[in-house]
């Protein structure tokens, strides 16, 4: 009890969460075990696709007595991960220290020289998932295919309005390849969060978006928004009308990673307790289902492969920011 | 008929032993859960989230419901007892309800609290069962320059907050709104106003490190000085003709009861309002359209019942876009929906055909909510009382405890608390000198959500400020808050032409 009453109110609330969950965790032959409540850093809001797999992780956690110790959810959006990014690197006791990542890992470092973050110091505990995305229209404009989007933005010239999540967001890179690859003007309006752009959509307040597949799937089974193209390599399950860009001829394919960072300094005991910890998460029924509930693509990576992945996506991002103009 | 008779399932699923276990469980935790300056409905539904994976997902939302009801109850009774809002949806309620506290009022308005709260929650609950769907198009529709015509409304409705001296009104309203501008610029995507590079400034100037700044400690520092820690108010013995006398004075206020409750579910059915602007408007209504206008502040009753009503009828209504849309309308409700996927449920357009148990039992558990948080409220009042009584050198220690916590929790930072802490004695520097303090706090709260859907608008139209007016629903709205804006000025303009009139009379 002596490191519950170490940490904080919140761990200590979550604490008593879990008080059940603690005493019937046996004791195998690993080594390291987290001896406090370990903070699991999201570099986004609450409410969103990150809040949600966190929490879903969290609960898998718990409900499979993975741990004798419960992950506490701390959501730290500011400044697009940047405050995120920083309160790991310095984290005070790194072995209890992990955070979830989306592309704001390689692209707010790049575009803030200045937080003087490197992510190859960071450690790499596990890949869970990568996001795909795909271009939706409203049903109500008729439109079913991409070339008669094409015709639609073409005539509608800058009146076209595109949402999507922030400037130099995931959505504008999508949005500025289309302009570029169609010759179009569309007009892109930031939002807060895929859900709100989504719903901008079904409303008719946007004529067309980028979203993941799980912010749109609620409108899309409602008959409200329809996918007429897919950013992915092959065609996706749940979608399966909708041909990818590659089929069209555009060969432009873009993913967001859902991955598990350490903090730098972790110790080789902690990286491999986590290491298999989300391994073993990662092939769960419950994170599987969760997978292809929310069409999410990817194997899991970790160790050097997943080092490997992330200094080559670091180069990928930092092509595209250049094209756009964002960094120099 | 149909919907009774699912409703009427709903309540058997509510009445279910174990789901009324956990809504009277529920309900007396989020009171005072709610009660604590700062942890609010936010923070509570998200620390006990990991307990509702003991329970199958009807009663999971059910407890989580109920904690969220209890909360807005609970959320008035630090806004009366020490004048700190209990969560941001309840600072509306200090305005009045911490005057009436220091007339010896405080039973009365926490009865007052209570039972707009119960009719606001009530009247929410039963536009809710009869009009979800279709109100749930509405909401669709609303865009960027509703959302602002909505936002400017409520700035027009606070005008006269500050009271007369204009100058610094306006000084306090800037204030809140650079405070508020702190953190991300979403729009341009680039981080602003991060004073001398420090992290912490990242997620911006979080509305209650503010508000609990101003309100707790700076209210704290104000107090000692003037009770020197002796007993500050004066509390009249209850008893029953006193009650009595309240209820009839209570049962008085039933129109601003109504209006709050209306208002604050309209409110809170859009996307991204929620309940705390709700609640503000609600206030800055009632005064407005009070025929003593110069009553309000100063602990009048209609004060507390407007907010309060509000803030109860928009956490129901917050529920519509987060069950129908899969969009939280407030904070509290996207943690909530993250629940639901984790329960394994799909929030969106389809959850009325897909869940109709789910769906209905939890709405008939919000009737049963809002009873019971009723009953457990005023249960407890007489011991709220009783601490009333405690002298403030016992009081203002447990007071800053109570704002440290408050300040801490929502973000895990110490960051927030060092600000809270200046905000604190800025905040008693200025009340000192004179400022107005309402209008700073209605910016930061306002600001951060006209700001966005400004630039959004403009961005859709190119600039043009016609998007405001050629849209049935931003249209209306803009030009009652323009009207609203002007009212104040129409009796300077009478006067001034009647002092006219009657200089050169012919």
């Amino acid at each position: 009890m002596k490191a519950i009453g170490k940490a904080g109110l919140l761990g200590l609330g979550l604490g008593l969460a879990f008080g059940i969950g603690m005493t019937s965790v046996a004791k195998d032959a690993v080594a390291w075990e987290p001896k406090k409540p370990v903070e699991f850093i999201i570099m986004a809001g609450k409410g969103g696709g990150a809040d949600k797999a966190v929490r879903f992780l969290q609960s898998i956690i718990a409900k499979n007595k993975l741990s004798s110790k419960p992950f506490t959810p701390v959501n730290k959006p500011g400044g697009s991960g940047a405050e995120a990014l920083v309160h790991v690197k310095n984290a005070a006791d790194p072995d209890h220290t992990l955070m979830f990542t989306l592309n704001s890992f390689y692209t707010t470092p790049l575009r803030q020289p200045k937080l003087g973050i490197d992510i190859s110091t960071f450690t790499p505990v596990g890949r869970m998932a990568e996001d795909t995305f795909l271009l939706w229209v409203h049903k109500d404009s008729g439109i079913t295919n991409v070339d008669q989007f094409v015709a639609a933005a073409k005539k509608a010239g800058n009146k076209w309005i595109m949402a999507g999540t922030g400037k130099n967001s995931e959505d504008n890179i999508l949005t500025d390849f289309l302009n570029k690859a169609y010759g179009l003007d569309m007009k892109y309006v930031p939002y807060k969060g895929g859900g709100r752009v989504a719903k901008e959509l079904a409303g008719k307040n946007a004529n067309s978006t980028v979203n993941n597949p799980s912010e749109q799937l609620g409108f899309y089974q409602a008959g409200k928004t329809v996918p007429i193209g897919a950013f992915t390599p092959t065609r996706l399950p749940l979608f399966k009308d909708a041909p990818t860009f590659r089929e069209l001829g555009k060969d432009f394919v873009y993913f967001m990673q859902r991955t598990v960072v350490g903090a730098p300094g972790m110790s080789k005991d902690a990286t491999a307790y986590y290491q298999g910890l989300f391994q073993k998460i990662f092939n769960s029924k419950g994170w599987q289902g969760y997978m292809k509930k929310k069409s999410l693509q990817g194997g899991f990576l970790t160790g050097d492969a997943l080092m490997k992945y992330w200094l080559e996506q670091k180069e990928v991002q930092r092509g595209i920011l250049r094209k756009m103009g964002a960094i120099k | 008929m149909e919907i009774l008779s699912l409703l009427l399932n709903g309540f058997a699923i509510a009445f279910e032993p174990l789901n009324l276990t956990l809504i009277v469980v529920g309900c007396t935790v989020g009171l005072f859960i709610g009660a604590m300056p700062g942890l609010g409905s936010v923070n509570g539904v998200a620390i006990l989230l990991p307990m509702t994976f003991l329970v199958p997902p009807t009663g999971a939302i059910i407890f989580l419901g109920a904690i969220y009801y209890g909360a807005m109850y609970g959320g008035a009774i630090s806004s009366i007892m020490l004048g700190i809002p209990g969560a941001s949806t309840a600072v509306a309620t200090t305005f009045d309800g911490r005057p009436m506290a220091l007339k010896g009022e405080a039973d009365k308005a926490l009865v007052a609290a209570a039972t707009a709260s119960f009719v606001g929650g009530s009247v929410g609950v039963v536009l809710f069962t009869l009009f979800a769907p279709p109100l749930a198009e509405i909401a669709l529709t609303f865009g960027a320059p509703e959302i602002f015509a909505l936002m400017l409304m409520a700035f027009a409705t606070f005008i006269g907050l500050g009271g007369d001296d204009i100058p610094k009104t306006l000084f306090s309203i800037f204030i809140g709104l650079v405070f508020g501008a702190v953190g991300l610029d979403i729009v341009s995507g680039e981080p602003r106003l991060i004073f001398f590079d420090i992290p912490g400034f990242f997620h911006g100037i979080n509305f209650l490190v503010l508000a609990i700044g101003i309100y707790g400690i700076a209210e704290m520092l104000w107090t000692i000085e003037i009770s020197q820690g002796e007993v500050m108010i004066s509390q009249a013995t209850i008893t029953v003709r006193r009650i009595l006398r309240n209820l009839a004075e209570l049962a008085r206020t039933w129109k601003t009861m109504l209006m709050g409750s209306f208002l604050g579910y309209f409110v809170g059915i859009l996307p991204a309002a929620g309940a705390t602007p709700g609640s503000l408007m609600a206030y800055g209504f009632a005064k407005t359209t009070s025929r003593e206008p110069e009553t309000y502040g100063k602990g009048n009753v209609h004060g507390v019942v407007a907010p309060e009503s509000a803030n109860n009828a928009a956490s129901t209504g917050a529920m519509l876009p987060m069950l129908t849309l899969g969009i939280p309308g407030s904070p509290t409700t996207a943690i909530l929906l993250g629940g639901m996927v984790i329960w394994g449920l799909e929030p969106g357009p389809l959850v009325f055909t897909d869940h109709p148990d789910f769906v209905w039992g939890f709405i008939a558990s919000l009737y049963v909510a809002n009873l019971f948080a009723l009953l457990i409220n005023v249960g407890f009042i007489p011991a709220f009382i009783w601490v009333l009584r405690l002298p403030f050198s016992i009081l203002a220690p447990i007071i800053f405890i109570l704002c440290i916590v408050g300040g801490f929790v929502p973000t895990l930072d110490m960051h927030d608390v060092w600000l809270m802490l200046i905000f604190g004695v800025v905040g008693y520097l200025m009340r000192k000198l004179d400022y107005p303090m309402a209008p700073a706090v209605l910016a930061i709260v306002l600001g951060p959500l006209a700001e966005p859907a400004l630039r959004q608008s403009l961005l859709i139209s190119g600039g043009s400020f016609s998007i405001f007016f050629n849209r049935p629903f931003a249209g209306v709205i803009m030009v009652l808050a323009l009207a609203l804006l002007f009212m104040p000025l129409y009796p300077m303009i009478k006067n001034r032409l009647f002092k006219k009139s009657s200089e050169n009379p012919d």
